[in-house]
């Protein structure tokens, strides 16, 4: 059915944005052809989601001269098709206008937010906290039998919380059944009442052990809208999360999303199921990683909330930081951080209420943008901090699975470890993507390649893009129909590639060689505690061998040559000589923030065509 | 058509207030519909239930789940008393005997066979909700509460910290952008919402702490001062429920900042009426905007009704009843929110780097323009009132009332 579809409109309908785009196939292959949005009306005085589409979509409207809109709904069918921008080489196959197929996101009226319980905190509960990243929610909070609450404690937050939904996991095949019915008690004790639409049943999933199921319902009793589903961990070495995740989504679009304002509507114009929006982004970037056999880390930094997204090993992770952003979180940017960790990113003197003075202005008017080149920079430092911590949660749940039997060695016993390790092995990272405005509007890309190499810190050689407009939740609810046309808009007119860079890990004596780079561009040296900057344009490929100085690692070990096929991008090869983990100097530390952003062409109070000759001279 | 951002903030002079008070569970409504009532009169009450305190009495007896109503010496419904023995088992022909007393005193909620559980509720924390605002009970709401509405002058602020409280309004200092003056914040501060003009520093802060004073409300403040003040740097933009010794609002934004001129010649020509001020702001979906609330009393009643100010400080006729649905104000709902840009309208500069400046538009070029970040944006040009004009960002000015 879809082969025939040569427009698609997609939206996503974010908290405060509705984003729509518009695809058409051209010369046989799938475009973005225009990009409109409009605030987004779930709330008074429209509360109607199907407002902000429209208005979006008539943005797509204005742009292009064809007509999406008519009669007060979206013109989706499958004899829909080109307007007169079909003029732009495209077969006039239809006429009239209007898409061939139409899907959407949501994340509006703050998202899915779902309350986790389990029985032990750093396994059952947190594979279902897993399990409800993986499905798009902001997990609010998890409980746990182990957790340290009072059961009155625990009884009065769920009281307070009001969730979208509940999944409770606990017990694998076998185990455990009391620990399942406490928690079941404090459920029926709390008595939930949902955040939207008053006087219907809290959707409830339980995932965990099956022999628990009935006495569960039992003292659930009609309270709540009970859904079973299969053990999202029914051994301790695996996790079964699909069911959990299926069940989720199911409910999201049945119950949540039925009572949300307007949203009836929406789901009879979409032409396949409403996602959540990091769901459907999290698709696009399962199939990044697939697509390139890359582990992938992609980040979305908002104003509320900085979503990051990993594949390692084929391992799928999100985690939501719900309070980290930049503009109504950038507050809680300042408290997490503190201001010292914001200041060092400043490559300039600030007075200490100058600066909160700024950051506290911007929470309260959000949607003001940096005028000065030193605004600009204060929150480009605010965003390094935002991804610093936010890779740092990520991190912490994105982990092997704990609890499972491990054989260990004489040296293991004398390690601190938790008994699971990240997955996030930044060495084996192939490639970053980051989005949200900070990055994808960030004045110059290099500033972007900059803010990601300073919060993520890669290791040896890492791709790195950012999303051109944010279009990957609209694609990842495409590829659930239409996968070639999401993969092919995402890889043509998605990503922009900004380069490579290749990091050195370890420490040397500031000034001394660390690394030698020979390019089809000639030899680099980059001494120690420096950037470099080697040309290298997007669709290029180039063969490189990186050697670095002894104690330096680059990816094939301490002080061994490595050789490797690099791509370009719009800003080029970045050369990371700064070492792993990167220190900032205290002496001295304005002036060499200043360096690194005008080795990379990255200053903004240096003209734009004065830093690139001066990259070029020094490469 | 080119529109300014606007905070969304309402000055009103006189505008009907409709504010929903409700308990947070279902309790007993204690008005009735068109009642007249003082700004501390009860509205509704309700018994909070107590705790529950679950008691493991299989585990601390030794017993099946299944068995544990056998061994209960209370049943379900009855009051037991801290210390109380709930349950027993005996053993050998009744030598020997363990028991199980209840942690808490309260009543027996719940005996489950499934996991041998008991639930002990605790007595109930009584609650009450006042009216907050005089006026009189518009409706009630069975079981809940009541929506008292009120003919007042409506004054939101931009942040604000601390709850709900009442007091005489007193203005204390000469003109909007002066400082709080701190003899008046020492003096007669004793339950009054004081109104500064561009800001209050630390030390008078402590000095209307120290006076008893029930608010302060103040054109903005320094954030190391606002640390200060509440004893921690505020991280969510969730605020109204810190432990403060005043309520304090600003109205215009970090920094010192004059207070706009019509917010404080209103305030001013309110002096000596009882205000309800509540710092609660939630700057996320749904937004909560700090607020002052003056109602206006009997003579109000005399002039006509509903009228607010323009973005020029000029009253005019609001078309709608202010109405604080489920005391969340909507931003877009008012009056003002989403003022047109014109050339001559006056506008606050809201970022660097003539943040908190008064200007006037004087061109609305259609093109977008590159600013010192490089970015390419909508601009307003502006007339600095210093002889200088200035490109800005569109998104960077507020359309200010008078």
């Amino acid at each position: 059915m879809t082969d025939s579809v040569d427009t698609i409109l997609a939206t996503d309908c974010g908290s405060t944005t509705t984003k729509a785009i518009l695809i058409r196939r051209v010369d046989g292959h799938f475009r973005l052809i225009a990009r409109g949005e409009a605030p987004t009306t779930v709330e008074a005085p429209f509360d109607d989601v199907t407002v902000g589409v429209l208005n979006a979509a008539s943005e797509v409207e204005e742009l292009t001269g064809d007509a999406f809109v008519g009669d007060g709904r979206l013109k989706v069918g499958p004899r829909a098709g080109n307007g007169p921008s079909a003029s732009l080489g495209l077969p006039l196959a239809y006429a009239g206008g209007g898409a061939g197929l139409y899907v959407s996101t949501s994340s509006a009226g703050g998202g899915l937010q779902m309350l986790v319980t389990g029985v032990v905190k750093n396994m059952t509960a947190e594979s279902a906290q897993r399990a409800a990243l993986g499905a798009g929610a902001i997990v609010i909070d998890v409980l746990a039998v182990d957790d340290g609450r009072e059961d009155h404690e625990k009884i009065g937050r769920i009281r307070n919380l009001r969730p979208d939904m509940i999944l409770m996991s606990g017990g694998t095949e076998g185990g455990t059944i009391s620990h399942l019915l406490d928690m079941a008690e404090i459920l029926h004790a709390a008595a939930p009442k949902p955040r939207l639409g008053r006087g219907f049943q809290l959707p409830v999933i339980y995932a965990g052990n099956t022999e628990a199921r009935q006495e569960v319902a039992e003292i659930l009793g009609d309270a709540v809208k009970l859904t079973c589903v299969d053990n999202l961990r029914p051994v301790l070495e695996r996790e079964n999360l699909g069911p959990a995740r299926a069940a989720i989504h199911q409910l999201f679009l049945e119950h949540v999303m039925a009572q949300a304002p307007g949203y009836d509507k929406l789901l009879d114009w979409t032409s396949a199921p409403v996602m959540a929006t990091p769901a459907a982004v999290g698709d696009m970037v399962k199939l990044a990683a697939a697509a390139g056999d890359l582990n992938v880390l992609a980040v979305d930094i908002g104003g509320a909330t900085t979503d990051v997204f990993s594949v390692f090993g084929g391992q799928f992770t999100r985690t939501v930081s719900a309070n980290l952003g930049m503009s109504y979180s950038v507050s809680n940017v300042l408290a997490e951080a503190g201001l010292a960790g914001i200041a060092r990113w400043i490559p300039f003197e600030v007075e200490e209420s100058d600066l909160r003075n700024r950051l506290r202005n911007k929470m309260i008017r959000p949607t003001t943008i940096p005028q000065t080149a030193d605004d600009l920079l204060i929150e480009q430092a605010v965003a390094r901090e935002a991804l610093r911590l936010a890779l740092l949660q990520h991190r912490q749940l994105a982990v092997g699975l704990r609890g499972v039997q491990r054989r260990r060695t004489v040296a293991d016993t004398f390690a601190q470890d938790t008994g699971a390790e990240s997955l996030v092995n930044l060495m084996e990272l192939g490639l970053i993507i980051g989005s949200g405005g900070v990055l994808s509007h960030a004045p110059r890309r290099a500033q972007a390649a900059l803010m990601l190499l300073d919060a993520f810190q890669p290791e040896g050689v890492t791709e790195l893009a950012v999303d051109s407009v944010f279009m990957m939740p609209q694609l990842g609810v495409l590829a659930q129909v239409m996968p070639e046309a999401a993969h092919e808009v995402f890889r043509r007119d998605c990503l922009i590639p900004l380069g490579t860079a290749v990091a050195a890990v370890g420490k040397s004596r500031f000034g001394t060689r660390a690394v030698t780079v020979n390019s089809p561009r000639g030899e680099v040296e980059v001494a120690f505690g420096e950037l470099a900057l080697i040309p290298l344009a997007t669709g290029e490929e180039a063969e490189i061998t990186v050697r670095p100085a002894r104690g330096l690692d680059v990816g094939a070990g301490s002080g061994k040559p490595l050789t490797a096929r690099v791509r370009g991008g719009v800003v080029g090869l970045i050369i990371d000589a700064r070492g792993r983990p990167l220190e900032l100097p205290e002496t001295g530390r304005a002036q060499t923030l200043r360096r690194w952003l005008q080795q990379v062409g990255a200053d903004p109070r240096v003209p734009a065509a004065e830093a690139e000759s001066a990259a070029r001279q020094e490469a | 058509m080119p529109t300014a951002y606007t905070s969304g903030l309402t000055i009103t002079a006189d505008t009907v207030v409709r504010k929903e008070r409700l308990l947070p569970i279902a309790g007993e409504v204690l008005v009735s519909q068109g009642q007249q009532v003082e700004a501390e009169t009860p509205v509704a009450r309700a018994m909070r239930p107590g705790n529950l305190t679950t008691v493991k009495v299989s585990e601390r007896l030794g017993v099946d789940p299944g068995d544990v109503p056998g061994t209960m010496l209370k049943s379900q419904g009855e009051a037991v008393e801290a210390g109380a023995v709930i349950a027993e088992t005996r053993t050998l022909f009744g030598l020997f005997h363990n028991t199980c007393e209840s942690p808490v005193g309260g009543v027996i909620e719940h005996i489950s066979r499934l996991s041998g559980y008991v639930g002990i509720r605790e007595a109930p924390v009584p609650l009450q909700v006042p009216a907050h605002v005089a006026g009189r009970v518009e409706r009630v709401i069975e079981g809940q509460g009541a929506v008292v509405e009120s003919r007042a002058a409506l004054v939101q602020g931009i942040f604000g910290v601390g709850g709900e409280r009442r007091g005489v309004l007193r203005v204390a200092a000469r003109a909007p952008d002066a400082p709080l003056d701190l003899s008046v914040a020492r003096d007669g501060a004793r339950g009054a919402v004081l109104v500064g003009g561009a800001t209050a520093d630390r030390e008078l802060l402590t000095a209307a702490a120290q006076a008893g004073a029930a608010g302060v409300v103040v054109g903005g403040i320094d954030d190391v001062d606002l640390r200060a003040f509440v004893g921690y740097d505020i991280g969510v933009a969730v605020t109204g429920q810190e432990r403060v010794p005043f309520t304090l609002i600003i109205t215009e934004g970090f920094g010192e900042v004059a207070m706009a001129p019509a917010t404080f010649e209103l305030l001013a020509s309110l002096a000596g009426k009882q205000a309800s001020i509540d710092g609660a702001t939630q700057i996320r979906a749904g937004v909560i905007r700090p607020e002052i609330v003056v109602p206006l009393g009997e003579e109000a009643a005399a002039t006509a009704p509903h009228t607010a100010r323009d973005p020029f400080g000029k009253l005019r006729a609001c078309p709608e009843p202010f109405d604080f649905a489920q005391d969340k104000l909507r931003e877009g709902a008012s009056l003002g929110a989403r003022s047109q840009l014109a050339v001559g309208a006056q506008v606050r500069l809201i970022r660097e780097p003539y943040f908190g400046r008064l200007a006037v538009v004087t061109a609305l070029p259609p093109q977008p323009q590159q600013v010192e970040t490089e970015a390419k944006v909508r601009v307003v040009e502006v007339d600095l009132g210093d002889g200088r004009r200035a490109l800005v960002p569109r998104a960077n000015v507020e359309m200010v009332h008078g």
